[in-house]
């Protein structure tokens, strides 16, 4: 289970920017349970992004975001309305953002922040991880997630020490953030990296006092 | 002395790296840096270089001060948190250190405490831009200081050989508007390769220090080579170096370096010298680069 919270709704809108058509899609599984997912908050969803002068090319409900082979097979019906969209807005965690961002080559904007990865009954793909910040970066860094790509979890920018697009921590791994600006390249957002990053607000990793409260969180415990 | 006046002044400015010693013996070192007075503008000292452990450059840049010798204070994310970086670029001011090199720093990985946390709290962009809030008299978290604010010229770092290099221009970029007045790069061993690099920065006023490293050796240079990211040594360089015998190394690998500030001088606001134990033959280098 990996415990979502919806990010405030002003700042979902604020990625979205000048975008027009927006494709919506929820995840059915973890996200569902912590209502920032499924068909309710779907809905709402498109209520708001309408409300909000954009145009829905499509909506969908996938059960779990996190698992590729599924989100490719759902998708490929989806082209369509898919192509015609701007952006996606993703309402799931961090991990499934990744996951989307990875198999469809299109501006991802995530819906909500991933507060605790609980007892991660979600899938832990490939090269997706979520180290549950709170404070989700995929909307500005192309689905890629810096803080889990990178070594040293930086922010802004690569740090000059990638050797062949390879980290310098360890020689198999791919530099996250030569990763990032490729894939901002590929979607045409190359200016998301123009502007500065604040620093983190770490006391975002701390599941809030109502979040621990609920049965969700219990039940893991 | 800030850097920035040097710059002002029109100078080509030079400054040299120093390496803290790994324990508490100092003396060598700064006897090493006496011939170095008043032929180069500031020595850099290192922050835990390599993620080695050493003496800290807050501390060696305070004896470098009261030999009347220019600091500059690098000053990494490695280590310390917000709270940690903030209260020591404090006491730099309060140590009368007016130059800082802003750097994100090596991965605890690649140095002899493997198994230490990385920090990174901030990287460099950061770092800088909370320096240059403390500047105007407040703290990161927006608190006010008490007192007159601390002065500082803030330096960063730049690798003109990064691969891809447009990410590298766009950070740089950011370090610029975060306060950054001055760059400092990684070695530079080819010369075109640098000029496309200044090509593509010619929109930004920041000096650029071009970076020499004395190369000890034809193994060192395959060394960096396969090892250093940014760093490539022509093979041209290194069949120079290894046509001589071992007792001619040291003025080939000098006049290698005086040809490459030769030919980077056009280029770049001054140059930077890693010289890496070798400060005794930096006063040869300067005169025959003619400097």
């Amino acid at each position: 289970m990996l415990f979502t919270q919806d990010k405030p709704l002003d700042e979902v809108l604020e990625s979205l920017g000048k975008e027009k058509n927006i494709f919506l899609l929820a995840c059915n599984g973890c996200a569902e349970a912590c209502e920032t997912g499924g068909e309710k908050a779907l809905s709402a969803m498109e209520t708001e992004v309408k409300k909000a002068g954009k145009n829905v090319t499509g909506a969908c409900l996938v059960d779990f975001l996190c698992n590729k082979v599924l989100v490719t097979t759902r998708l490929a019906r989806e082209m369509d309305r898919i192509k015609q969209a701007d952006s996606i807005l993703v309402l799931t965690c961090g991990i499934g953002v990744q996951a989307v961002a990875k198999v469809v080559d299109k501006v991802v904007h995530p819906a909500a922040n991933t507060v605790s990865l609980g007892g991660l009954q979600g899938l832990w793909p490939a090269d997706e991880r979520c180290e549950a910040c709170g404070d989700c970066a995929l909307d500005y860094t192309g689905g890629i997630c810096p803080i889990t790509g990178c070594a040293k979890g930086l922010l802004n920018g690569p740090c000059g020490g990638a050797q062949d697009g390879k980290c310098e921590v360890d020689p198999e791994k791919d530099c996250g953030w030569i990763k990032i600006y490729e894939q901002l390249k590929k979607v045409g957002r190359l200016e998301n990296l123009k502007k500065i990053r604040t620093p983190r607000d770490h006391s975002k990793m701390l599941p809030s006092a109502e979040l621990r409260k609920t049965s969700f969180y219990d039940v893991e415990k | 002395m800030k850097l920035s006046e040097c710059f002002e002044q029109g100078k080509f400015v030079i400054t040299c790296e120093v390496g803290p010693s790994k324990g508490i013996e100092t003396e060598k070192l700064m006897e090493e840096l006496e011939p170095l007075r008043d032929k180069v503008d500031a020595f850099n000292v290192t922050d835990l270089q390599s993620s080695v452990l050493r003496v800290g450059s807050l501390a060696m840049c305070r004896l470098l001060r009261e030999k009347g010798l220019e600091p500059i204070m690098q000053l990494t994310c490695r280590d310390r948190n917000r709270l940690g970086l903030q209260s020591d670029v404090l006491s730099a001011a309060v140590l009368s250190i007016e130059n800082l090199l802003c750097l994100t720093g090596d991965h605890p990985k690649l140095g002899d405490h493997p198994e230490a946390m990385p920090v990174f709290d901030l990287d460099s962009v950061q770092l800088l831009s909370a320096i240059k809030g403390l500047m105007n008299g407040k703290d990161m978290a927006g608190n006010d200081l008490e007192g007159p604010p601390p002065e500082f010229c803030l330096g960063a770092a730049v690798n003109p050989g990064a691969d891809p290099l447009e990410p590298q221009i766009m950070k740089m970029e950011k370090k610029i508007e975060a306060g950054a007045e001055f760059f400092q790069t990684q070695a530079v061993y080819e010369v075109d390769k640098f000029a496309v690099f200044c090509e593509k920065i010619k929109h930004l006023k920041a000096p650029v220090m071009a970076g020499i490293v004395l190369l000890k050796s034809p193994a060192m240079a395959k060394f960096m080579n396969a090892n250093v990211a940014g760093i490539y040594v022509p093979d041209e360089i290194i069949d120079e170096l290894a046509a001589v015998p071992k007792e001619k190394r040291v003025e080939k690998s000098l006049e290698i370096s005086a040809r490459l500030i030769k030919q980077l001088k056009n280029l770049c606001s001054g140059v930077h010298i890693m010289s890496l134990g070798w400060e005794r033959h930096v006063p040869t280098l300067l005169e025959l680069a003619g400097l």
